[in-house]
């Protein structure tokens, strides 16, 4: 299906290599470390990781503590549980301090079968709000790993948004020198600028190589960092174009576009924004190709939705 | 510092002295805006006396020998005079509890001068406790982690979830302390959602559990003195305490969560301890 080579397990070469190199280090789980590619890092250090069971508040909160004795914890589960369940330990226990912790959200948007329970669409939303959090949306296998040390390096409470098993490789890692906080311009086409970020910026590159988008020269910048918003790229990326879409692997509410939007309008920089994300409803149930195609995130659909836009000035959101 | 004496008598007629000298505290701290955690602070002063001036290893070093993590967040009137018997913060201080623009918040965030967690919203602290525990022992360290909770706090899950792991990380450096109050913001917690017997549930997840009165500084050493000996499991002391003990002008209050008094009343009350404290002086 993909387009792209595929990296597998990236997070847990990722956090293998994170641990060997610093010994403060730890990863918790709540009953789902062989879902979230964390198997490795408690093989090859046992004493390093705490498997809590399923009690995401008291995972946030050890968390917290392990912080506060001078670890490092990764807090490692699927993004709807630790963000939803756990919300106020995470605003609480990791953010007021604020703690140096990790908590990585596996399962982003759609990359599962199951609409509501796991597929996380909020996540984004729900980290942004919560005062000193930086939340990361990488796109692919290279910069989830680079973002794993970098979210380590940085200081302060980080939300990871990762994807686990195979994960599709766009950029070569001999030339991305990932770094929180700015965001990159991959393609300069002049007809309409698009904006995106995560597994949906691997859906808009996948349109551009698949050549459903020949007839429209598109371009694209990746917002790996959500928050903080590099607004300064942002506006000067909006600036060239009439009309830009935001495409965004999350609701349409509270996410990237949302974001951006509050950015420009800040600046009065009348550039019209088109949010294609999830619309205010909960996902849909099946395979990822399917679910894609219900949502137009298909190369086929994303050409149709950029095609309308550039066409018509996009009118009201879906 | 720390006393360890084998024969605690003259320490707990000491400590009985510092639990008068917090409670004072905590009166004067109410009486300059005439309210405030007032039940709460007196019920946890023999407590916090204990802890300030006998259990707890360099408690106001940086980082401290042992870590002292207050779950229940509106008792934070309680350490700012527990920490006040020491003299980290002056009356003047203190006084400006619960003001506009003070730093002494009814209940502040982490970060504030013996604040380890931000406490406030109830059921989280007993998790971030055992998390330092075990942070501490992986670092190799023997510091021991005593975290105050309520019992109301029995009914946040979050504080079941800690007491669920605890034992099963064998945290036998972490001692769970109950100010077992019988009281919650919306009345008694008897009344409110039952959450006895607390030692025997303790005990049955796993805990090493003692139960005593929180008022008998006796009884609170001996706790301590056996918890210490514990291997393998964490420890429970089980303090059933009355709000505003001490002070029977407020203790007429009954399970009042938040004091509101006039003048005559805070002055009562700090008469009443000068009496407690005479009665101490007096020759047996």
């Amino acid at each position: 299906m993909s387009h792209f080579d595929v990296v597998d397990q990236p997070f847990a070469d990722a956090i293998v290599a994170l641990g060997r190199r610093r010994d403060d280090v730890v990863v918790l789980t709540a009953d789902l470390a062989k879902w979230t590619d964390v198997g490795p890092f408690a093989e090859a250090f046992p004493d390093r990781f705490f498997q809590v069971g399923m009690a995401e508040q008291n995972l946030i909160g050890m968390a917290g503590g392990m912080a506060k004795a001078g670890l490092l914890p990764f807090a490692v589960t699927y993004g709807v549980f630790a963000t939803r369940r756990a919300f106020d330990q995470i605003a609480m226990a990791l953010c007021t301090g604020p703690s140096d912790a990790v908590v990585v959200g596996f399962l982003p948007g759609i990359t599962t079968r199951f609409p509501a329970t796991h597929q996380a669409l909020d996540d984004v939303a729900l980290m942004r709000v919560i005062p000193g959090m930086t939340v990361l949306d990488p796109a692919d296998a290279t910069e989830l790993t680079a973002a794993v040390a970098a979210a380590a390096d940085y200081g302060g409470p980080v939300y990871l948004r990762a994807r686990r098993s195979s994960v599709e490789q766009c950029f070569d890692p001999r030339e991305l020198a990932f770094t929180i906080g700015p965001a990159r311009e991959l393609a300069d086409g002049p007809d309409i600028g698009v904006v995106t970020s995560g597994y949906a910026c691997v859906w808009v590159l996948e349109a551009l190589r698949t050549a459903p988008l020949s007839d429209l020269d598109v371009g694209v910048l990746h917002v790996p960092t959500i928050k903080p918003l590099d607004e300064d790229t942002v506006a000067t990326f909006c600036r060239r174009y009439d009309r830009v879409t935001v495409v965004e692997n999350h609701t349409t509410i509270g996410g990237l576009g949302e974001a951006i939007a509050s950015a420009l309008a800040r600046r009065g920089q009348p550039t019209r924004i088109r949010m294609h994300g999830v619309p205010d409803r909960w996902g849909a149930y099946g395979t990822v190709e399917y679910i894609r195609r219900q949502f137009a995130f298909d190369p086929e659909g994303l050409a149709r939705t950029l095609a309308d836009h550039a066409r018509t000035g996009g009118g009201a959101d879906r | 510092m720390t006393m360890r004496s084998s024969d605690d008598t003259a320490a707990a007629e000491t400590l009985q002295r510092r639990a008068i000298d917090i409670r004072r505290l905590v009166v004067q701290m109410c009486a300059a805006r005439g309210q405030g955690y007032a039940g709460q602070g007196l019920e946890l002063a023999d407590l916090m006396a204990v802890l300030y001036h006998y259990e707890l290893r360099e408690p106001l070093a940086s980082p401290p020998g042992d870590h002292f993590v207050l779950s229940v967040g509106h008792s934070a009137i309680a350490l700012y005079a527990a920490l006040g018997s020491r003299d980290v913060f002056s009356l003047d201080e203190l006084r400006t509890y619960g003001g506009d623009g003070t730093h002494f918040e009814e209940s502040p965030l982490e970060g504030m001068t013996g604040f380890t967690v931000t406490g406030g919203s109830l059921g989280q602290g007993l998790s971030q406790a055992l998390g330092l525990a075990l942070g501490e022992r992986l670092l190799g360290s023997d510091r021991r982690v005593y975290c105050v909770f309520s019992d109301g706090e029995l009914q946040e899950g979050n504080t079941m979830e800690a007491i669920l792991a605890a034992p099963n990380f064998g945290a036998d450096n972490l001692v769970g302390l109950v100010d077992n109050n019988g009281e919650q913001a919306d009345g008694n917690t008897a009344e409110i959602m039952p959450v006895e017997p607390v030692d025997r549930r303790l005990a049955a997840f796993g805990w090493a559990v003692q139960r005593v009165d929180g008022h008998d500084i006796r009884a609170l050493l001996a706790a301590f003195n056996d918890a210490r000996t514990v291997r393998r499991r964490p420890q429970a002391i089980v303090c059933d305490t009355t709000p505003g003990h001490g002070v029977p002008v407020l203790a007429s209050f009954g399970r009042v969560h938040y004091v509101k008094a006039h003048e005559p009343v805070w002055e009562q009350a700090l008469a009443e301890l000068d009496e407690a404290r005479a009665r101490l002086d007096a020759p047996a």
